[in-house]
């Protein structure tokens, strides 16, 4: 959240002596405030003074990065309570726990399995973040192995889950350059952990029972010089999961309350032995303010759907995404390829592009600007009738593309077909299936 | 200091809403927080789930989902038995996908049969579900009304075209209303508006904002639920404070990735349970959006998120 204009008033010098460009201390603050200057303009401003107007502009929840290269993201940065408001800024990242009591060909397994989640939607590649890498068999040597391979093995963002601080040190000696995430500071360990994380410049997790104590380890930290904090409240339910993350959103952005400005880690895989369940509780987290999410195991039943639900909740609701009208080539069509009609709405595109491409079948395909909206809620707006589709395929150019004058129409525009023969004389109108997933079948027994 | 979880001011409650009557009669809403908000306020019950069968056999249906039911498909009144004696459904709705004029086109008296020869057979509250056209829904549910005037149905969707003969017919005979809008927080508050015009008691709607799957624009109504139950609760609007029913089963089953075998993708995983996670999934975000009403299709997905509920609250 920026401060106002009237809240960076009271940070200036008030002596109104014009340095700046403008006449007055406030006239620059407003300046300041739209984002129309900087604050270096005035050589009146003190280094205190611009360290808390830092603060002061800083997100109610600090944007912490993890990781480094194509796994690398980004968390909290957040500035409203639900999406509507603005928008989610950072989705959650999305954590596979391994052990260092599973064998290594165990390890092995799960690592390769990492890299091969991997999918392609809507534009997209949806992927998991980061490898949770715990201590669980007292032998340093063991977990030393394990952060070794699994540093080698996978691109993945890193997090160490090791309450021996040498051991820990050890590890960081393989990996700081990946910048792993460290887990975790407490009451009792907080000073050799912020340590570590100054040494090696990791972000680093605070754990406690509950959040009073979360608040005062933070602020712990902080005066030892750790900023980028990943708060733990060690739920033990699910309730108390959803509840702790509520609040500390809510002190967060309603109360601008600092010590909990920070985003948050949980770990679904600690709370259920059911895989199904712990998904179904990962979904509900990424809505309600999760940061990071820790699971048990990674399966493309379940993870898929997840990170699908993920994209979903974090997209712009400001922002309908929506794709270039024109002429699209797939399966390299030529003059006697079948043409297809869409809307402009980027999920529309995709899935139908898809499915096109998936048939194999040489076609064009062609979007139609409906504002970003899908073939039926085009339709509805008034975006998708017979008399602007009829312009744009004359327009198009599709006619000196192709021999035949047959065009495809989506199932649910049917009720455009009897007018859109009349716009479009010489075109024979075709209702194609309903839903893309036809598609492929359809355009099997198509003859042009 | 201990720290205590900054509040928000509810002033407003949702309106709580009696399905069918008798002794399996089920009461929904009843809310004074955000879904799942136990440590500020009441959910005196947990949203319910419907279970949805279809009165023709389903054509489109993949055969996981078919396959709970066996033979049962065939036949909506043993359809709706298996649910409530094998899955223990203490709600089914009926899809009327026999009635859709761009397929079977079943007549209105056709419909109405079927409809009651089921709500004979169950004793649960039966919610009955048209094919939104609205010609063809005014016929079918004006009809649907006449014919069950002992059991209390839950009719819909009833909307801003078709709304004044369904709701005038359906209110003569005592049934509750699925007030439907296409996820739009002022056209659900119209609607609700021109049904009370019209005299439809208070206690007598269920909203419908519309709804799709994960990866089908779930978070249109994801966004549009919360924002009517934020309205409801914190600033007192009347006009949205009725519980949220939310017809999912049909959207999560009808995705492509419900269907892709594991053959042809097996980094997709499992299929069924795919399909499976969903639906369960789809459901869980509209319950912490804000549903009161599930209607989903799988025993397991409806057992998955019966579960979550009971962890949650
Ligand atoms: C999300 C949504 C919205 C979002 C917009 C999302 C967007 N970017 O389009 C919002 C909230 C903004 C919205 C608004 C409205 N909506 Co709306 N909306 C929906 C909803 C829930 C999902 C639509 C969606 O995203 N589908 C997913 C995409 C991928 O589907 P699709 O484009 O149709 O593509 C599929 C098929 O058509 C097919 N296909 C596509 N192209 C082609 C091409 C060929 C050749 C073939 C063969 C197949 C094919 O493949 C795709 C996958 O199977 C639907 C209800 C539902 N569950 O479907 C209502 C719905 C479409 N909306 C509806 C309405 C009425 C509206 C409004 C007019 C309401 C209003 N008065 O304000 C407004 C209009 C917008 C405006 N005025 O600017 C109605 C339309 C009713 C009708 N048929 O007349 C629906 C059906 C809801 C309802 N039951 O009442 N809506
Ligand atoms: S230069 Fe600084 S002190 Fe002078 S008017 Fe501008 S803001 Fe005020």
């Amino acid at each position: 959240m920026s401060p106002t204009g009237i809240e960076i008033y009271k940070f200036l010098p008030r002596t109104n002596c014009g340095e700046c460009g403008v006449p007055t201390c406030l006239a620059f603050a407003m300046s300041l405030a739209g984002g129309r200057a900087e604050l270096s303009s005035c050589p009146y401003v003190s280094e205190e003074t611009k360290l808390k107007l830092e603060e002061a502009s800083a997100p109610p929840v600090r944007t912490v990065s993890i990781g480094t290269g194509i796994y690398s993201f980004k968390i909290g940065g957040e500035t409203v309570m639900h999406r509507h408001e603005k928008r989610f800024e950072h989705q959650s990242g999305i954590a596979l726990l391994l052990s260092d009591n599973l064998t290594e060909t165990e390890q092995n397994t799960k690592l390769t399995a990492f890299n091969s989640f991997q999918y392609k939607r809507v534009g997209a590649i949806l992927k998991p973040d980061m490898l949770a890498l715990r201590a669980d068999s007292g032998s340093s040597e063991k977990y030393l192995k394990l952060v070794k391979l699994a540093a080698e093995k996978c691109q993945a963002s890193l997090m160490l889950i090791c309450a021996n601080t040498t051991v820990l040190d050890e590890s960081l000696k393989i990996c700081a350059e990946r910048k792993p995430l460290l887990y975790a500071a407490t009451a009792e360990n907080s000073n050799e952990m912020a340590e570590l994380a100054k040494k090696y410049n990791c972000p680093l997790v605070a754990k406690a029972k509950n959040l009073t104590d979360l608040a005062e380890l933070t602020i712990k930290l902080q005066s030892l010089g750790i900023k980028d904090i990943v708060l733990d409240s060690s739920p033990a339910s699910f309730k108390q999961t959803l509840a702790d993350n509520i609040a500390i959103r809510r002190a967060a952005i309603l109360k601008k309350f600092r010590p909990l400005g920070f985003p948050v880690i949980n770990f679904p895989c600690l709370i259920t032995s059911d895989h199904m369940k712990e998904s179904l509780f990962a979904s509900i987290l990424t809505a309600k303010y999760a940061g990071i999410l820790v699971l048990s195991d990674f399966r493309g039943e379940t993870l898929f759907p997840l990170l699908v639900a993920r994209m979903n909740l974090y997209t712009d609701p400001q922002r309908p995404l929506a794709t270039t009208e024109g002429i699209y080539e797939i399966n390299n069509p030529d003059a006697n390829s079948p043409v297809m009609l869409t809307c402009n709405f980027s999920l529309t595109y995709f899935i139908v592009a898809g499915e096109m491409e998936t048939s194999r079948v040489p076609c064009y395909l062609l979007i139609k600007d409906t504002e970003g909206l899908s073939v039926m809620t085009a339709w509805a707006a008034g975006k998708f009738g017979a008399d602007t589709i009829g312009k744009f395929v004359k327009n198009s150019g599709i006619a000196g593309k192709v021999n035949h004058r047959k065009l495809i129409i989506p199932g649910y525009a049917s009720m455009e077909s009897g007018g859109l023969e009349e716009e479009l004389s010489g075109w024979e109108i075709m209702v194609g299936p309903r839903e893309a997933a036809h598609i492929p079948a359809y355009l099997k027994q198509f003859k042009p | 200091m201990a720290f205590e979880t900054p509040k928000i001011n509810y002033s407003g409650s949702i309106r709580e809403i009696t399905l069918g009557d008798g002794p399996k009669s089920v009461t929904v809403g009843g809310e004074t927080a955000l879904p799942f908000y136990l440590f500020e306020g009441d959910m005196p019950r947990k949203p319910k789930i419907a279970m949805e069968i279809q009165d023709t056999p389903p054509l489109d249906w993949p055969a996981d989902a078919l396959k709970p039911f066996g033979d049962a498909v065939n036949n909506p009144v043993s359809w709706a038995k298996k649910c409530v004696d094998t899955y223990e459904a203490k709600i089914i709705c009926l899809q009327l996908e026999s009635t859709d004029p761009n397929g079977l086109d079943r007549s209105a008296e056709e419909a109405a049969k079927i409809v009651r020869e089921v709500a004979n057979a169950v004793d649960v509250p039966l919610i009955v579900w048209g094919t939104a056209n609205h010609e063809k829904d005014t016929e079918v549910l004006r009809k649907i009304s006449e014919i069950c005037p002992d059991k209390k149905l839950i009719l819909g969707p009833v909307e801003e075209g078709d709304y004044k003969k369904i709701a005038a017919q359906a209110m003569a005979y005592k049934h509750t209303i699925i007030a439907s809008s296409p996820i739009d927080i002022n056209l659900a508050k119209q609607l609700n508006i021109l049904l009370g015009n019209l005299g439809v008691p208070a206690n007598e709607i269920i909203m419908d904002p519309t709804v799709s799957s994960i990866g089908y624009g779930i978070e249109y109504a994801y966004s549009v639920i919360e924002r009517i139950r934020l309205a409801a609760l914190t600033q007192q609007d009347e006009r949205l404070q009725y519980p949220i029913i939310c017809n999912i089963g049909r959207e999560a089953w009808k995705t492509k990735e419900a269907k892709i075998p594991e053959t042809e993708s097996p980094e997709l995983g499992n299929t069924e349970k795919r399909a499976i996670m969903i639906e369960a999934m789809s459901a869980a975000i509209l319950l912490i959006a804000g549903a009161d009403i599930l209607v989903m299709r799988h025993p397991e997905s409806m057992r998955l998120v019966g579960e979550l509920m009971a962890e949650l609250g």
